[in-house]
């Protein structure tokens, strides 16, 4: 009896080992839901991208509330799942509360921002939206005709703004005296699902002439790019290729490339190198989308233009201000 | 704010207090009847999704329509044999309601098209388009009256039209039928009418009825009206914004309407005018968000008139044996 305890110890034992050494990514999706034919469903197909590559596999969850963030990381953790990858900036609190608690386990929080000092197993990966939005911003400024533009923000917070920002900058370098008209969906998060308000928001600048609009909102806006199309204007789509959801009537999009960035979290596995990496033009972590469905709508013109200004500020030589580094935009008032 | 500005605001409020109309009316008839409706949100995310995915898969927007009502009649189905028939808890069966809503239309669209939780976009004779009222090309030269014709009156979807027949309509049922008169008897005093003879849970469920069928309404506008296709929370708490115009209207349906188009103007408003300039101090968005339950709550604490549910509202009826 007791050898038949040790031999099911034993097995125990290994059976637990062995699950650590092979142990999965794991990954979890913010409010926004996996398939918001945006940012989240981005971090989805990088993890489908890893299991293709790699043949592994990962575990994923869809949180329902802000109760749930901790939980889904101590879940995780102690199901040894490593690396944990996490998209959403309201993740980087719960993370920092967590991490201490969990040594071995890696964290990385995309669009968030962790202290790597105090915790020295959590990867912050940032993007340099304002840069890929500046691109997308010079192309709006030139596609549009009446020299007016929009942008519909999701929840009003220092990232979306840093969109508005570099998408105003854009704006201004195509054409110094075109008009922005920026509007945010709302302060909370209902704000990110709101396709009716992004509609109505689009409506409202749409008669204050705006003729192009970028949305970076989330599920809110499906209902923009949706107005768009109905009034026949054009619209610019953000985070994940949104170009096919109504060809020839997106401009392009603000691609952020979440998918590459979650796929060689996914793969890097417990090896993942820790601290913050921020991805931008350079590191072709942002850019913008060109496909055949907004082929017709990109002119020579405005693709030398963007992938020139793209030169000039990989080499340094244009400077675009990112709000989050001083909570100001020097082109835009909110 | 030049007329035209006036004109797009107000255009923006009939579309964005149209889908609080009908969810108002269908919770006055709910409430009127003696039972308490929080379940308006659930019902319209329901019917929001049965209409995007029907019109998705058949390609007709009618057809959708009528799947919203069927859904939405469902729902209330069973938030009235919870609460007529068995005699629950009527709030905490309306809130049961919208996290079944919730969670099944996500789950029901995902399983069925795949797209996390939305239905495909709809296109064409999916989708409910803006009809031209009779003269609206020709009067719109016409100074004052044409814009407002052309431009605030005609161009909406059918089901915006509906809305607002629907305010005589229910005040015509409840004040001028003996329907009417023994729907609000049954909200006041369901002994009276029992003692009549007529039927309680009769009645209560013919008024649900009406309550399920004009929140299919509300969702279908959503999803087919205003927007091409559903998706998950679509609503955004727009049901309990009904309920605080429905208080705030003290139940009554010509009340409802003016109560509707405020809150409705209100978030035209706050979408044109994100931050408004008084020049003295700045009204920041967050406030013209929250007026509506303000305004409630003033309306309710008794500041302005009194509102007074009706007297039997969330109580069961059970005949004294």
């Amino acid at each position: 009896m007791t050898l038949m305890t040790k031999f099911l110890g034993a097995s125990a034992a290994l059976a637990l080992t062995a699950g650590a050494a092979l142990a999965d990514p794991a990954l979890v999706y913010d409010l926004g839901g996996k398939f918001d034919k945006s940012f989240n469903e981005a971090a989805y197909n990088g993890a489908e991208a890893y299991v293709a590559a790699t043949g592994g596999s990962y575990r994923d969850i869809e949180l329902q509330s802000e109760a749930q963030r901790e939980q889904a990381l101590r879940r995780f953790a102690e199901a040894g799942f490593n690396p944990v990858v996490t998209t959403g900036f309201s993740m980087s609190t719960p993370i920092a509360s967590v991490a201490a608690d969990y040594p071995d386990t890696k964290f990385v929080t995309i669009d968030g921002f962790v202290n790597p000092e105090e915790h020295p197993n959590v990867l912050s990966i940032l993007f340099s939206e304002h840069e890929g939005s500046y691109l997308v911003g010079m192309m709006a400024a030139m596609a549009s005709e009446s020299g007016t533009v929009g942008f519909v923000g999701g929840m009003d917070v220092p990232l979306i703004r840093k969109f508005a920002c570099g998408y105003a900058q854009g704006v201004m370098a195509a054409n110094p005296d075109a008009t922005v008209i920026a509007n945010m969906t709302g302060t909370t998060p209902a704000a990110w699902n709101d396709p009716v308000k992004g509609s109505e928001l689009a409506k409202a600048q749409i008669s204050q002439g705006a003729d192009v609009i970028y949305a970076a909102a989330g599920g809110t806006g499906l209902g923009v790019l949706q107005t768009a199309a109905d009034e026949d204007i054009l619209s610019v789509g953000v985070d994940s290729n949104q170009n096919h959801l109504h060809p020839g009537k997106v401009l392009t999009s603000m691609l952020k490339r979440v998918d590459v960035a979650v796929q060689e979290a996914m793969t890097a596995g417990d090896e993942l190198e820790t601290g913050v990496m921020v991805l931008g033009l350079a590191e072709n972590g942002v850019g913008y989308a060109l496909d055949d469905n907004n082929e017709a709508l990109i002119t020579e013109e405005m693709k030398t233009a963007v992938d020139e200004a793209r030169e000039q500020i990989i080499a340094g030589e244009v400077a675009v201000h990112d709000y989050s580094s001083d909570d100001s935009c020097p082109v835009l008032n909110f | 704010m030049d007329f035209a500005t006036l004109l797009q605001v107000l255009d923006s409020t009939v579309r964005l207090a149209t889908p609080l109309l009908f969810a108002c009316l269908a919770g006055l008839f709910s409430e009127r009847s003696g039972v308490v409706d929080i379940g308006l949100e659930g019902k319209m995310l329901a019917a929001a999704f049965a209409s995007a995915a029907i019109a998705a898969v058949t390609g007709s927007v009618w057809l959708g329509l009528l799947a919203g009502i069927v859904s939405a009649t469902l729902m209330s189905a069973i938030h009235g044999l919870a609460s007529i028939t068995f005699r629950g808890n009527q709030l905490i069966s309306g809130v049961a309601i919208n996290f079944l809503a919730s969670g099944l239309t996500v789950l029901i669209a995902q399983s069925w098209f795949g797209q996390g939780g939305r239905t495909p976009s709809l296109i064409g004779a999916g989708r409910f388009t803006g009809i031209t009222l009779p003269f609206a090309e020709a009067l719109s030269d016409v100074p004052v009256i044409g814009p407002i014709y052309a431009e605030l009156i005609s161009g909406h979807s059918i089901l915006v039209y509906v809305a607002f027949l629907m305010v005589p309509l229910t005040w015509f049922i409840l004040y001028r039928t003996r329907f009417g008169l023994r729907l609000r008897a049954v909200g006041e005093a369901p002994e009276a009418v029992d003692t009549a003879g007529v039927s309680v849970i009769g009645l209560r469920y013919a008024a649900i009825a009406i309550c399920g069928l004009l929140c299919g309404l509300a969702g279908a506008y959503l999803a087919t009206g205003l927007q091409a296709g559903f998706v998950r929370e679509m609503t955004a708490g727009r049901g309990y914004i009904a309920l605080a115009a429905l208080i705030f209207a003290k139940w009554r349906p010509w009340y409802a309407l003016w109560a509707c188009l405020l809150f409705g103007l209100l978030q035209a408003v706050a979408l044109r005018y994100q931050n408004i300039d008084l020049g003295a101090f700045v009204v920041p968005v967050q406030v013209m968000d929250a007026l509506p339950y303000i305004l409630t709550v003033i309306i309710l604490a008794g500041f302005v008139g009194k509102a007074i549910p009706p007297r039997a509202s969330g109580e069961p009826y059970l005949k004294e044996r």
